[in-house]
């Protein structure tokens, strides 16, 4: 049977630090109007049901190892889509002292989607751009290769790891010794956040 | 026995768009005390004004906060004309209140969404985020930007709205009218949303004060206390203006007090547009500010009294700028209120205090 994830992407938003902005309109492209529900889009909260990550925002110390704990928490095949100029590359507050930089110094990125703030209709390209690349590492899955080959984590350079005088880039903490793309399942196990996924309801 | 046990909710949770983290500890299913961190989206945005001038800053303003931009771009730039003892025309003191105003529309019909949705009533959320698309479709026709609107400058605007645009918009919201009002019955008079909503997280006035609790959430709680009634700028001309207050305390007061400010909105609106003036949109200051100039401002944005303060130093970069933000009023009385709630009502009531969470941490 022809079976393909990209029939129903399951998302899961998190918001980095965002300023709200784009994060209204990605529930805002969920909702009637432009209905991203009829690719069958479906929003959760739980990382293990979710396909595709949005993540709105730059990410900082805090947040950082929160993003990390749900895209490791996230099951193969998943895509990450950096919705904002802010996910992009830390948009307007790159240059402030909290702000590390897009999302990608985080987890590997694969669709990135541009805007101040972004607009529903690019939440919704983006979703398909990421349908596109989740049913390659499916295939890819399938035939029993690497997902991590596929999409953004195939050149990602390993974000950034926390050093002794704060963060540096993963390439310079590890000596260089590990591939890239492990850079964020290495990260995964370190996090003392509590977990994210917990729904008090 | 009862068993005590600690419960960590958010950052990520679905009923929040936004980061919040709390430390639920529970007995049983009743919460005992709420300890929230905060954090996740600090940027520190305040000292990027030692990076970016004080024309440029208006843009990072807008950006403290998606939902309440409009306000926030108001207040930086009526602080900084204060500072700099500018007085601007009186239409852009109207078109400012116009937009603040719609955007309090469209927050409360954004809070009004997520409460259902929390509640779990799918249809309804859906039914507010549609109605509140045609004020961002008043947005985008009169400023092209949905959410951040970019339309203040030190000095006045960047571009007019026409008279006839501002017709358009009396238009538009009194058609959407009815809708609202079917709207409202639903969410105020359906038995299923009234359990939810009746008695729930309930803060007495007494408390209320104590925590200086502000803006609907306040209100709600009977403290009568809207910044918008001492009359600043183009709400000294309105007829008559009262603050809408609720006494129960609970989240149907809540509600209830958000409904009838929707609806308030829509007449402000309705009032400035026949009474705005004709004296031209300003223009961007060429002046800079004197060291040690101050200008302080005080807004009502759609979550509570806000706070801007501006200092300059000689230079075309500010000093030091300061917000104080409803959000980080209302966290106190967001713990107090989740004090013996079930476990089970604490998404609904982190909900109705409408956090703000990037004005709180900036």
């Amino acid at each position: 049977m022809d079976h393909k994830m990209s029939r129903s992407p399951w998302v899961i938003h998190y918001d980095g630090s965002s300023c709200n902005g784009c994060d209204i309109e990605v529930l805002a492209s969920l909702t009637p109007l432009f209905d991203a529900e009829r690719f069958g889009v479906v929003n959760t909260g739980n990382p293990k049901h979710a396909d595709i990550f949005l993540v709105t925002g730059s990410v900082n110390a805090q947040n950082l190892p929160v993003v990390r704990q749900i895209y490791n928490q996230m099951l193969e095949p998943k895509c990450v889509v950096a919705c904002g100029i802010c996910a992009c590359s830390g948009g307007v507050f790159r240059d402030a002292y909290n702000v590390i930089g897009g999302v990608d110094r985080a987890i590997p990125v694969d669709v990135y989607a541009p805007g101040c703030a972004i607009r529903p209709e690019t939440v919704i390209d983006a979703i398909v751009e990421a349908c596109g690349i989740l049913d390659q590492k499916e295939a890819v899955l399938r035939a029993g290769g690497d997902p991590l080959t596929v999409g953004g984590a195939a050149t990602w350079d390993g974000g950034v790891e926390l050093g002794e005088s704060g963060f540096v880039a993963a390439a310079e903490a590890g000596a260089g010794d590990a591939p890239a793309a492990d850079g964020a399942v290495a990260a995964g196990g370190t996090s003392d956040e509590p977990a994210a996924a917990k729904e008090a309801e | 026995m009862a068993h005590r046990s600690v419960i960590p909710f958010g950052p990520q949770h679905p009923v929040l768009p936004e980061p919040l983290h709390l430390d639920l500890v529970i007995e049983d299913d009743r919460v005992l005390e709420a300890i929230p961190q905060i954090g996740f989206v600090h940027r520190g945005l305040e000292k990027l004004t030692e990076k970016r001038d004080m024309h440029q800053f208006g843009y990072i303003a807008e950006r403290i906060c998606g939902i309440c931009a409009v306000g926030h771009s108001c207040g930086y730039a009526s602080a900084c004309e204060r500072m700099l003892d500018i007085e601007v025309p009186g239409r852009v003191q109207y078109i400012r209140t116009i937009l603040h105003e719609l955007s309090r529309i469209h927050s409360h019909l954004l809070w009004l969404g997520l409460l259902a949705d929390a509640f779990g009533f799918e249809a309804l959320f859906y039914r507010s985020w549609t109605l509140r698309e045609q004020i961002l479709k008043i947005f985008e026709s009169t400023c092209g930007g949905r959410v951040i609107l970019s339309i203040n400058e030190i000095g006045g605007l960047k571009h007019d709205i026409e008279d006839s645009e501002l017709a358009g918009i009396v238009q538009t919201l009194d058609a959407m009218r009815p809708d609202y009002e079917t709207l409202v019955h639903t969410f105020l008079d359906d038995a299923s949303c009234g359990e939810r909503l009746h008695g729930v997280g309930v803060i007495s006035k007494k408390d209320a004060l104590e925590l200086s609790m502000v803006g609907p959430f306040g209100r709600a709680s009977g403290v009568d206390y809207d910044v918008r009634m001492f009359g600043d700028g183009a709400y000294a001309d309105l007829a008559a203006f009262e603050p809408i207050v609720a006494t129960d305390g609970d989240c149907y007061a809540r509600c209830q007090v958000r409904c009838a400010e929707v609806t308030q909105a829509m007449d402000i609106i309705k009032e400035l547009v026949a009474k705005i003036p004709h004296d031209g949109i300003g223009e961007r200051t060429k002046l800079t500010p004197a060291d040690g100039a101050r200008g302080e401002v005080v807004i009502e944005q759609p979550r509570g009294e806000a706070y801007y303060y501006v200092r300059g130093n000689g230079t075309k970069n500010l000093d030091r700028f300061r917000v104080r933000t409803p959000t980080s009023q209302n966290l106190a009385g967001l713990t107090h209120a989740l004090q013996g709630v079930l476990i089970a009502n604490v998404p609904m009531i982190i909900l109705t205090i409408d956090p703000c969470i990037s004005c709180t941490e900036r």
